[in-house]
């Protein structure tokens, strides 16, 4: 009798290649336990494997920053991260930042001030602005600007996702703030 | 003031004016409407919520069971016969489903009917390195790239031509068989008004040459598609288009089908800015991959691939020949542009007119000559990128602006004032101006950047500089020419008081589907939240263009208008009769149907339905949009005309490092004609957008060529393609001047593009300000600026830039006379020309007369 065969190696390999692998971690605080060619990166398990699509691409090279997910709360580009790497790792997508049916208030403040415009680069810059606000609740806009540096958005010239991070860093803090009527009409 | 009529009056705090008499197509017929409810209002756009959820599906997050993935097979050769193609190899991996090569799919295509010159895979001939060869549909992407690995191509290499100067001076071989002579792709000639004579009596005349290299548009999102095929015969394409209806035609002929057994859906595009408006190898390859295979196939394009697609701004090189008088008035303007179309026709032949349509529409221009010559080169095909064809001459005519302003010892700015073309009058090539709000936005960043105190003042190494631009609200004239509606929008009202909304537009991240609903709403009088927008399927929605142009708000908003004044005309009836209120005094509002001198005395939208539908059943209605006719008659006279021009005026503040030729752009005022707001937060989005995109062309953006004589792409990566990211962006102070435009929705007008053009010249002037050298090319990189700093210190000219022109055979000139020379706005040499005084002169005010002031 041989041994069990381990989980690990229960699918074949087809045309030469590695067999699936497993790893489990937690995706927006929900355990997941998936199986997936072992040179799949993050990015891919995410979006082809869990199925969870708000997380974009747009070179799958680490330049344009699309891609960025929090894993133990701080942001990485999931293009550049293996799946497997993920493994007891704690992974925060955009799927994962509203409470429930209530948006957060970053998703709130960018739907607002139409800091989403075609909305592609959106759940990198709002994940990253999660993080920024964690860490320091009344950013400068220098501060904005150099925390969200690693993203590139090619629709607004970044300045309602600089308001937009705003507003909500001042709801975040308990004040009553709204969106700036010259950031709406002009001056 | 340059500017009269329509001139916003001061309303309150944020200067956002409203004109007492509506201007522009706004709802009429029940009753007297209360200001509106929805449009000019910063509503929140009816899909910003899926966005910032993740929920938004863009083309890539398409999945269906069974589906296979697709690659491309790029050719490695810049310019090549195809000898052979062997897919033996290919076809026997694992996993592999179909093969294809050009041979499967004959029938050319592409964007213009003068230009079908593209093949969904090259079929004998390979025309840049990118163009596609073969393709695959396997089990997944990796297979589908093992397959294209092991596909055989053997090339026979031809002369490889790398730019305009080569292209001219090599006729043979010719990239394509049709055209003008040898490699020229398009030539035009034409003439308003006898500018030599203009030149000749001028007080100051200045001829500059400038180049605008090429840059790209970079959308964050890949070009993706997902194809289906139904045995009956029927195949639906998903993709990232700004142009579903021209796929759509594409499609049909390519695959021959009918058109009626083809459906387009546009998803929602990850950023278009002109790069996904043509019809993709790829689009075709998927459907036809799913018609053999019987099974759904998606493709997404790497980054890589989107740099060859391209599709963007042309490389133009430019001449300038203007004459002004002593106050710097324009007597006479010869432009002259040089093109480098890369290897297919694309939209280029419309790219050429552009070139030089538009320099007559912000300054009165009294003859006006224009040649521009088009060539084909061995590179990725350029197009349109927002702006499409006119960002180059506008960065040549700004900043000669002020070079004649210097030369002249003049206030760059009084020249520009000086010469603002009449609001509702004509130019010398027949375009109709309507609206024109470009006083107040040179007024409103003059005042907020404190420009006299700034130029020529500020210390070396600073400086400011202004400059001006007007772009189309949609072209005058559909790509295929037919007298059917640009756009169409169809309603549906439902007894719950729900309605929906269908046009064919596309949402490119532009807020067109947020704008249909506004509308909508606003016409109904019910909340936006209420509406459904089903857009850009063909199946389902009837026609729109496209989103090109800066088309959509003007053409879909005035088609939503009227489908929904009429849909609210059978609820007037029925409530009108159920309440025995007359129905002029039934005011639409507040989801309620009320009258106006009794307002509480009303019924519920949605019982308005109701009763309508008891009366005469079910409650739908269309709507549809075809620009005015243009007036011009001649050859060329269908690029440029528009049924509205914005207006942009730009100040930017630089500090320019003499060492290293580094410019930081601090600041950037910019104010915006816009007509008239539909929704403020969108139109502000576009006009810092626009911005952004402006000032990563005017310092950094370039698709530029190495190697293998000028035909390899430098770095088709984002990394190596410098584009400003939140470090380089500069700050923006925006105005929004309301001129409502009577053509427009509401009175508005465009704002996606426009705002774009002023901000290079801008730039340049301001560069010129802070270390006195001229930069005249795009991009203004600190090589170049150094370069020119370097020269001047050195006794030279403090340029940098092109110093000549290649040489063509300009053909005699088309002579068009302005209209206030008289004519009909046809060619002297057209048969059909009457040389008849103009009907109506008081469309012009003679601004020129030279016996006069």
């Amino acid at each position: 009798m041989s041994a069990p065969v381990p989980l690990t190696h229960i699918t074949r390999a087809r045309n030469g290649r590695p067999a699936k692998r497993r790893a489990q971690f937690t995706v927006n605080g929900e355990p997941v336990d998936v199986l997936f060619a072992p040179h799949k990166t993050l990015l891919e398990v995410l979006r082809e494997d869990l199925n969870l699509t708000g997380t974009k691409h747009g070179c799958e090279l680490g330049e344009c920053g699309a891609c960025a997910v929090l894993v133990d709360g701080e942001p990485v580009l999931a293009c550049l991260v293996l799946g497997l790497d993920a493994e007891g790792r704690d992974v925060t997508t955009v799927e994962g930042m509203a409470d429930g049916p209530a948006l957060h208030p970053i998703q709130e403040a960018f739907a607002q001030y139409g800091a989403a415009q075609c909305g592609y680069c959106t759940p990198s810059f709002m994940l990253t602005a999660q993080v920024l606000l964690e860490k320091n609740p009344s950013p400068s806009r220098d501060e904005i600007r150099e925390a969200l540096s690693s993203s590139i958005c090619r629709c607004t010239g970044y300045v309602k996702i600089y308001e937009a991070v705003e507003l909500a860093a001042a709801r975040m803090r308990g004040e009553e703030a709204d969106i700036l009527e010259e950031a709406i009409y002009g001056r | 003031m340059g500017v009269s009529n329509g001139t916003p009056k001061d309303n309150g705090a944020n200067g956002h004016g409203q004109t007492t008499e509506p201007v522009g197509r706004h709802p009429r017929g029940e009753g007297e409407r209360s200001d509106s409810a929805v449009v000019g209002k910063p509503f929140v756009k009816v899909d910003s919520r899926s966005k910032v959820l993740g929920t938004m599906k863009f083309a890539d997050d398409l999945t269906l069971p069974r589906m296979l993935h697709a690659k491309l097979l790029r050719s490695t050769e810049a310019h090549a016969r195809i000898v052979s193609i062997d897919t033996t190899r290919a076809e026997a991996l694992e996993g592999v489903y179909a093969v294809l090569t050009g041979r499967s799919m004959p029938i050319t295509y592409g964007i213009l009917p003068v230009s079908q010159d593209e093949h969904a895979l090259c079929v004998d001939r390979v025309r840049y390195i990118g163009d596609p060869v073969a393709a695959v549909a396997a089990v997944d992407e990796e297979t589908a790239e093992a397959a294209c690995r092991a596909i055989d191509v053997v090339y026979e290499r031809l002369t490889a031509i790398d730019s305009v100067k080569t292209a001219l001076e090599t006729p043979e071989p010719r990239i394509h068989d049709y055209g003008e002579e040898g490699n020229i792709h398009k030539r035009v000639d034409l003439e308003f008004g006898n500018v030599d004579e203009a030149l000749a009596s001028s007080h100051h005349v200045r001829e500059d040459l400038f180049f605008y290299e090429g840059n790209t548009h970079l959308p964050l999102e890949q070009h993706a598609s997902l194809a289906e095929w139904h045995p009956d015969g029927k195949v639906t394409l998903w993709s990232s288009t700004q142009t579903p209806h021209y796929v759509h035609r594409a499609l049909a002929k390519v695959l021959e089908l009918p058109p009626s057994r083809v459906r387009v859906v546009a998803i929602p595009n990850g950023g278009g800015f002109g790069g996904k408006s043509d019809i993709f190898n790829h689009e075709i390859v998927v459907a036809k991959l799913a018609m053999v295979t019987g099974r759904p196939v998606k493709i997404c394009l790497t980054r890589e691939e989107v740099f060859y697609c391209h599709r963007g701004r042309h490389p133009v090189l430019m001449r300038f020949r203007t004459g002004v008088d002593e106050r710097g008035r324009i007597l006479g303007m010869h432009s002259q542009t040089y093109i480098d179309g890369g290897a297919y026709g694309s939209y280029g032949v419309a790219s050429t007119f552009y070139t030089g349509a538009l320099q007559t529409v912000t300054y009165h221009v009294d003859r006006y000559k224009f040649d521009s010559v088009r060539c084909f080169t061995n590179k990725p095909p350029c197009g349109p990128k927002r702006g499409h064809g006119t960002p180059q001459p506008r960065f040549g005519l700004e900043v000669q602006i002020d070079k004649i302003a210097a030369d002249l010892g003049l206030d760059p700015i009084e020249v520009r004032k000086q010469n603002l073309v009449e609001p509702h009058s004509m130019t010398a090539n027949w375009l109709r101006v309507g609206s024109m709000g470009l006083g107040p936005c040179i007024d409103k960043v003059v005042e907020g950047s404190d420009w006299y105190s700034k130029f020529r003042k500020l210390p070396y190494g600073r400086g400011v500089g202004l400059a001006c631009g007007s772009y189309l609200s949609g072209a005058g004239l559909p790509i295929y020419w037919n007298d059917m509606p640009h756009s169409g929008v169809q309603i549906k009202l439902d007894r719950s008081g729900g309605v929906a909304v269908f046009c064919g537009a596309t949402d490119i991240g532009q807020g067109s589907d947020s704008v249909l609903a506004f509308i909508v709403a606003d016409v109904l009088g019910i909340d936006p939240v209420d509406i459904r927008v089903v857009c850009g399927d063909t199946d389902l929605t009837p026609v729109d263009l496209g989103s090109y142009s800066s088309r959509v708000t003007l053409m879909m908003g005035n088609a939503a208008i009227e489908a929904a004044e009429r849909a609210r005309a059978p609820l007037a009836e029925a409530v009108s009769k159920k309440l025995s209120i007359p129905r002029s005094r039934l005011v639409f509002g507040g989801n309620r149907v009320f009258d106006a001198e009794n307002p509480e005395t009303g019924v519920t939208f949605a019982e308005a339905v109701q009763f309508a539908e008891t009366s005469i059943g079910t409650i739908g209605s269309t709507g549809s949009y075809k620009p005015p006719r243009a007036p011009g008659r001649y050859k060329g006279a269908g690029v440029g005309p528009s049924p509205a021009y914005s207006y942009s005026a730009a100040v930017a503040e630089v500090d320019v490092d003499p060492e290293t030729g580094l410019v930081a752009v601090e600041r950037i005022w910019i104010a915006h004609d816009i007509g008239r707001s539909i929704n403020p937060t969108l139109v502000m989005g576009q006009v810092e957008g626009s911005v952004y995109m402006g000032l990563g062309e005017a310092l950094m953006e370039a698709m530029e060529y190495r190697g293998n004589r000028g035909v390899v792409h430098k770095f088709p990566s984002m990394l190596e393609y410098k584009s400003p990211t939140t470090m380089e962006m500069c700050d923006v102070v925006t105005y929004l001047i309301e001129d409502p435009d009577p053509n427009g929705p509401y009175g508005a007008k465009e704002v996606g593009q426009g705002p774009l053009l002023p901000i290079m010249p801008a730039v340049a002037n301001a560069v010129f300000d802070a270390v006195g050298v001229r930069v005249d090319e795009v991009p203004i990189s600190a090589e170049k600026v150094l370069k020119a700093i370097l020269a001047k210190a050195e006794g030279k000219d403090g340029r940098y830039g092109p110093a000549k022109t290649p040489a063509v055979e300009w053909h005699e000139p088309h002579r068009v006379p302005p209209p206030w020379e008289g004519g009909d706005g046809r060619a002297i040499d057209d048969p059909k020309h009457m040389p008849v005084p103009l009907a109506d002169p008081s469309g012009h005010r003679y601004k020129h007369d030279m016996s006069g002031d």
